[in-house]
């Protein structure tokens, strides 16, 4: 009788539990979506910064422009004149697609969304995804309360929510998603070694493939992690399903004989013949999946991993290795544990034994003669077989040293101490208690969770930007320190009640408590009395406890306290420090807030009054942008595979005005566009990134040189200026007639009055500046207006040196 | 430019050696005054007649005659006759309409101007018209650099262009400004600050021509809306969604050269005088989210002023336009629906609202009105002042099924002067209202009782324990 009854509340208290967490998981949800809007609130409803406007585009001409295959033409000649860009191959569809589809759901239920917003809402979308997602992990490795913790930690993130804010329209929105979705179903095959969850986790994995570089981090851990499971003598069949599947999308072709052979020796384990013949038809069919999956994706092809520089496949190439490397060792690894499982099964004790010296024996030889290739292979090939970035990977300074272009971008640096308090705050305090947590005991699944939490932090130590990929880590990390703490301190406060209250009722009570506590901290209210009230009420009585009561009590309050400072926090960044759109700038004085739409003025103008095939040169910060907005042909874009062609303008850009007019007409460019910040004091103006066009520029040409540029090793723009500094084209195009402003020229972000005051400019013409002139855009002057020009200042000289000169310097290419 | 002025001179030559066959009527026009204003870009013409009868059939109505390259030109003709004797005086509109005559020489082209009722022979009438030209100014030069003024020519002639006998007559016309370069003498003619008159001029024949050019400063923003389109759309749930996507152009003198934002700002005066940033919009009263956008985002330099009367927008294009320069933007608004739909028999209805732009002053080249009635309503009927071209369409948004049926209506050549109220009725059953509240619902039921349905049934085949 009495089981019964506790069995019925046991399954009303489940059914409770389960819509509560439902409710929660819905309710961080909204909040994860929510909290990214205040860059909607507060400025507008737009695209972001600069990658995310290419994306936009791509998405834009695909869906509404071109269809299909010509879109891929259409977007080529649009990108980085006259080269073009082959967008099939340098572009991670996975955020496109994803955009798109959504976009045409909503338009075949006849919402007419444009595509624009929804462009902009996908990235508040996707994480409200990522928070079930990372529910659904930290449920897996740690229960459902760390889950639910763990999920509410991620909704609010800074360091995710700098990526994901709406209008953040970038390949990471969704990736992160991808990741820990990954990661779950991963876990979750480990878990149950159901194949349903393999091909999930096969199809998730190929979706991450699609969206990001990063999916070389998954690829790289997975094995590491299924390593760590053999060596620490953890293998399991269901160990085999959760990692065989996946690999299979990387490992060549020529493996699928093997793989197949292999996958019944794995499949022995099963008992029903049925099974087995079900088990092998998944199999064929995961094969076939998985290489062909792999082979659709261009960025991921091996050719394009291979050659394309672009930042986006950071992780791709320090992985180019690794990625055939550690995948086919772990690969053929976890067959031959399969193997020797299996002959274990068959074998007598004995039998296995001398098998066991017989197959190490042979193995070492085997092993050997391979490492000795490998060290053959990577040693005959010129650059030891690591390119630039992966020894960046390696060593972070590496980049900075060598490579300009990665090194000139601010998210590739490392990051420092306080970025990290910035990005992920008190997380940074709990992961270590998470990691403890997880040893206790220590699962499949839970060792996965410390793995990733390691090599994450490694990876973010390495690059500003990779902090990204520790976040989630470091959420569930969290969730599980804290829901382990509230546990133990619960149980502490309830530890003792055995006579008054029924064993019924206390577990009754404490489930219920343990749930009210994590929502209610997530939804970040009256925590203290929630907390407090229940526990008092029962247990002012009870006086056996491991830990005085009242120190419970305040653990628990200054965890809850905690938990607020977090979430303080998270609401500050994301309010102000994450959320501006970086195309609109405002600025508060005293007489009230002041906008700065200049861009957006220089990109209309540029749309509107020119011709629909002028090529307009500009430092490739502003490519994206001028391509989406403007809607015209840019020379560089911030799609930096081409270092030669960057090089070139940065040349320009740092040339006198008649040598950068001879490069520029030879790109058949029409307009010249320049940031200038010094009226209104914006500090990241074309100026202040001049250094680097001159590093990247002479990287290629060596006619440019950096010293020119600086005196005594001093970037300076006054009067005590180098004269190649003050001749240059950035400096003439950003300060022309700017002294006419204020009468003396003092430029607010360098503090300085300008060297050179009043100049003229004999090959270039002013033809637009944008209101509070942070743009400026030159046209270059026809040859024969400036021949006129120069004749009219040489008439005195000669008249017809000139003509013979202009015949000679037309067709001449600087740099060839 | 040229071939329309040659082609002009043709035609006046041939006015002047053509021998007038067409004076049978017999019509008479005993004093003609006329009032040139060219102070916008828009020439407004203001023409009293007084018309005597001299035949013995009574007539019925009254042309005017245009030359060919103004009446591609023409926007609107209006015309009244006065009733009524000095204080009592008071118009009565009539209808003018374009006709075609078969002995038109040079190809001049006619309006007919309805009289209230036959005019008795020896009878006399005042006629009181306006006829308004657009894009009748030609700049000249034609590209101007940043601080030149803008000059204009004006093309006419100096004597009205009549097919009947004119007895007296006389012309002023209005610059904006005492800055006239030049104007063609046709004695006796003269100029007075910002006045030229020609006239009076005494007994000129039907079809009599004299051409003149005034040549001018009008540094008036010469800003025209190239396309608009306005959607209205009708909800039935409480307000009139307005769109108003405009194509803004400067159509005076081309800019040339350098565009110098340091000139530009030290001289508000002298740099870029006929180039302009401001533009005000004029939106009905009570309006509510309101915004102002491009393709691109919001375009954050606008002002909105309310009252009760009407509500004002002062809107910045996001740069200032000179000659040649374009721009697009998009201005919304909603609008309560009890001010604007108004049921006029059970289950019909009609919105009764503004034809013509909202910003005040500009000319519009091609206007499209689309009226969205909402779903299902049946019997679309429109009801416009003017000669507009209209069509039906279907337009799919929220959820609809059956699609939304959408007036359309086009028109060229719009002018202030077309800012008149015009009517579209249809019948329309409130029930419609509730179907995709209802449809909704519904999906939602649905969905939650499949899941109910899933969670309850085990589809294994072994029972598990």
């Amino acid at each position: 009788m009495a089981t019964q009854e506790t069995s019925q509340s046991a399954t009303f208290r489940h059914a409770f539990g389960n819509v509560l967490s439902f409710a929660v998981l819905l309710l961080i949800g909204v909040m994860a979506f929510s909290i990214r809007l205040f860059s909607v609130i507060k400025y507008e409803s737009v695209i972001h910064e600069f990658d995310p406007y290419f994306n936009y585009r791509v998405t834009q001409v695909r869906l509404v422009f071109v269809y299909g295959i010509f879109a891929n033409s259409f977007l080529r000649d649009q990108f980085v004149y006259p080269l073009g860009r082959v967008i099939g191959g340098t572009v991670y569809p996975g955020l496109t697609l994803t955009a798109g589809t959504l976009w045409r759901i909503l338009n075949s239920m006849n919402i007419p969304l444009s595509v624009e917003t929804v462009c902009v809402f996908t990235a508040p979308v996707f994480s409200a995804f990522a928070s079930l997602a990372t529910y659904l992990l930290t449920k897996e490795i740690k229960g459902a309360g760390a889950g639910l913790t763990a999920a509410a930690l991620l909704a609010m993130v800074p360091s995710y929510i700098s990526r994901s804010v709406a209008g953040s329209y970038d390949n990471e929105a969704v990736a992160i998603f991808a990741l820990i979705f990954t990661f779950y179903l991963y876990i979750k095959t480990l878990n149950t070694g159901s194949l349903f969850y393999a091909t999930l986790n096969a199809i998730a994995y190929f979706y991450m493939v699609c969206s990001w570089g990063g999916y070389t981090f998954i690829i790289n851990l997975i094995p590491m992690h299924v390593l760590l499971c053999i060596v620490t003598g953890r293998y399991s069949p269901r160990l085999y399903i959760a990692y065989a599947p996946l690999s299979l999308n990387v490992v060549s072709i020529r493996m699928l004989n093997i793989t197949f052979r292999r996958e019944k020796a794995a499949s022995s384990q099963a008992s029903s013949l049925i099974s087995e013949v079900k088990l092998g038809i998944v199999r064929v069919v995961m094969v076939v999946l998985g290489t062909l999956l792999a082979a659709l994706v261009p960025v991921v092809g091996f050719n394009a991993v291979m050659t394309s520089e672009h930042f986006a496949s950071f992780l791709g190439h320090a992985a180019n290795l690794q990625m055939s490397f550690s995948n086919s060792v772990v690969f053929i690894i976890i067959h031959v544990v399969a193997l020797v499982y299996y002959i274990k099964g068959i074998l007598s004790p004995q039998m296995f034994k001398v098998a066991v010296t017989l197959v190490v024996s042979v193995g070492m030889v085997v092993c050997f003669a391979v490492l000795a290739v490998l060290i053959a292979l990577v040693a005959s090939s010129p650059t030891k077989g690591w390119s630039g970035r992966s020894l960046s990977l390696l060593d972070p300074t590496y980049a900075s040293k060598y490579i300009p272009i990665i090194a000139s971008v601010s998210e590739h640096q490392p990051p420092t101490w306080p970025s990290y308090f910035m990005d992920i705050n008190v997380l940074a305090f709990l992961v270590p208690a998470g990691i403890i947590a997880c040893f206790f005991p220590l699962s499949d699944a839970s060792s996965f969770a410390v793995l990733y939490i390691v090599t994450s932090v490694y990876f973010s130590g390495v690059m500003v930007r990779l902090m990204l990929v520790l976040a989630p880590a470091a959420c569930i990390m969290s969730g599980i320190a804290l829901s382990e703490a509230f546990d133990a301190e619960n149980f502490l406060i309830k530890a003792g009640d055995t006579t008054k209250v029924t064993q019924n009722d206390v577990k009754h009570e404490k489930s219920e408590d343990t749930i009210k506590e994590r929502s209610s901290r997530k939804s970040k209210k009256k925590d203290k009395e929630n907390i407090e009230r229940p526990s008092l009420v029962s247990q002012v009585e009870k006086r056996l406890l491991v830990l005085p009561l009242e120190t419970s009590v305040i653990a628990v309050f200054l965890l809850v306290l905690l938990g607020a400072f977090y979430v303080v926090h998270c609401v500050w960044a994301a309010a102000e420090a994450y959320s501006a759109p970086s195309i609109v700038l405002t600025s508060r004085s005293h007489d009230g807030l002041h906008v700065f739409d200049d861009f957006r003025e220089a990109y209309a103008w540029l749309s509107h009054n020119t011709e629909v095939d002028d090529k307009v040169a500009s430092w490739w910060d502003y490519g994206y942008q001028t391509t989406a907005m403007a809607n015209r042909t840019v020379i560089v874009d911030n799609n930096t595979w081409n270092n030669t062609h960057i090089a070139t303008v940065g040349t320009a850009m740092s040339s006198p005005e008649k040598a950068a007019w001879d490069i520029f007409n030879s790109l058949d460019v029409k307009y010249v566009l320049v940031v200038f910040g010094g009226l209104v004091g914006y500090p990241s103006d074309d100026i202040n990134k001049f250094l680097w066009m001159v590093r990247i520029g002479g990287g290629v040409f060596p006619h440019i040189k950096e010293p020119d540029y600086l005196r005594d090793g001093q970037y300076r723009i006054d009067s005590q200026a180098t004269p190649t500094m003050l001749n240059c084209l950035m400096y003439k195009l950003s300060y022309f007639r700017f002294v006419e402003t204020d009468g003396r020229g003092f430029d607010r972000v360098r503090n300085t009055e300008i060297g050179k005051k009043h100049f003229k400019l004999t090959h270039f013409e002013e033809v637009f500046t944008t209101h509070h002139w942070m743009v400026r855009i030159y046209k270059l002057k026809s040859p024969r207006n400036r021949i006129r020009g120069k004749t009219k200042k040489s008439k005195s000289k000669s008249g017809t040196s000139t003509s013979s000169k202009r015949s000679g310097t037309r067709k001449k290419n600087p740099w060839q | 430019m040229a071939a329309a002025i040659f082609s002009l001179f043709i035609f006046v030559v041939a006015l002047l050696i053509g021998t007038s066959s067409a004076s049978s009527s017999g019509l008479q026009i005993l004093q003609a005054e006329r009032q040139i204003e060219l102070t916008s870009h828009i020439v407004r013409v203001y023409l009293t007649l007084k018309i005597e009868n001299t035949e013995d059939a009574p007539a019925t109505e009254v042309l005017l005659a245009f030359p060919p390259t103004q009446f591609d030109h023409l926007a609107l003709v209006k015309a009244a006759v006065t009733v009524g004797k000095k204080r009592k005086k008071s118009y009565v509109p009539l209808e003018a309409k374009p006709t075609e005559r078969p002995d038109a020489p040079n190809g001049t082209k006619y309006h007919s101007v309805s009289l209230l009722k036959p005019l008795a022979k020896g009878e006399t009438t005042n006629l009181e018209i306006l006829y308004i030209l657009t894009q009748s100014l030609e700049p000249f030069p034609e590209e101007i650099a940043q601080s030149d003024p803008q000059l204009v020519y004006y093309h006419d002639s100096a004597i009205i262009l009549s097919p009947y006998h004119i007895a007296h007559q006389a012309t002023m016309i209005k610059t904006p400004s005492n800055n006239v370069e030049s104007f063609t003498q046709v004695d006796p003619a003269h100029r007075s600050g910002s006045e030229l008159r020609y006239g009076p001029y005494e007994g000129h024949g039907p079809y009599s021509y004299s051409p003149i050019i005034v040549h001018f400063e009008n540094n008036h923003p010469f800003a025209v809306v190239e396309e608009l389109e306005r959607e209205i759309e009708i909800s039935h749930w409480g307000s009139v969604q307005v769109t108003e996507s405009y194509k803004l152009a400067h159509a005076g003198a081309k800019h040339k050269g350098a565009f110098s934002r340091v000139e530009y700002q030290s001289r508000p005066g002298g740099s870029g005088v006929s180039s302009f940033k401001h533009l005000l919009a004029v939106l009905p009263p009570r309006v509510h989210s309101v915004y102002y956008r491009d393709e691109i985002g919001n375009i954050s330099t606008s002002r909105l002023r309310t009252n009760s009367k009407k509500t004002e927008l002062l809107i910045e294009p996001r740069y200032p336009l000179f000659g040649g320069w374009k721009a697009t933007f998009l201005i919304g608004y909603g609008v309560p629906l009890k001010d604007f739909l108004f049921e006029s028999a059970p289950g019909a209805r009609y919105l009764n609202y503004t034809f013509g732009c909202s910003i005040a002053d500009t000319v519009v080249d091609k206007l499209t009105i689309k009226v969205v009635l909402p779903e299902g309503s049946k019997d679309p009927s429109v009801e416009v002042p003017f000669a507009v071209k209209q069509s039906l369409e279907k337009k799919y948004s929220y959820l609809d099924v059956i699609g939304r049926t959408v007036v359309v209506l086009e028109k060229r050549n719009v002018v202030p002067e077309h800012h008149v109220p015009f009517q579209v009725h249809y019948k329309f059953n409130p029930l419609f209202m509730l179907a995709e509240p209802l449809m909704l619902a519904s999906t939602f039921f649905l969905l939650f009782a499949a899941s109910v349905v899933y969670l309850h049934i085990d589809l294994s085949i072994r029972k598990k324990c």
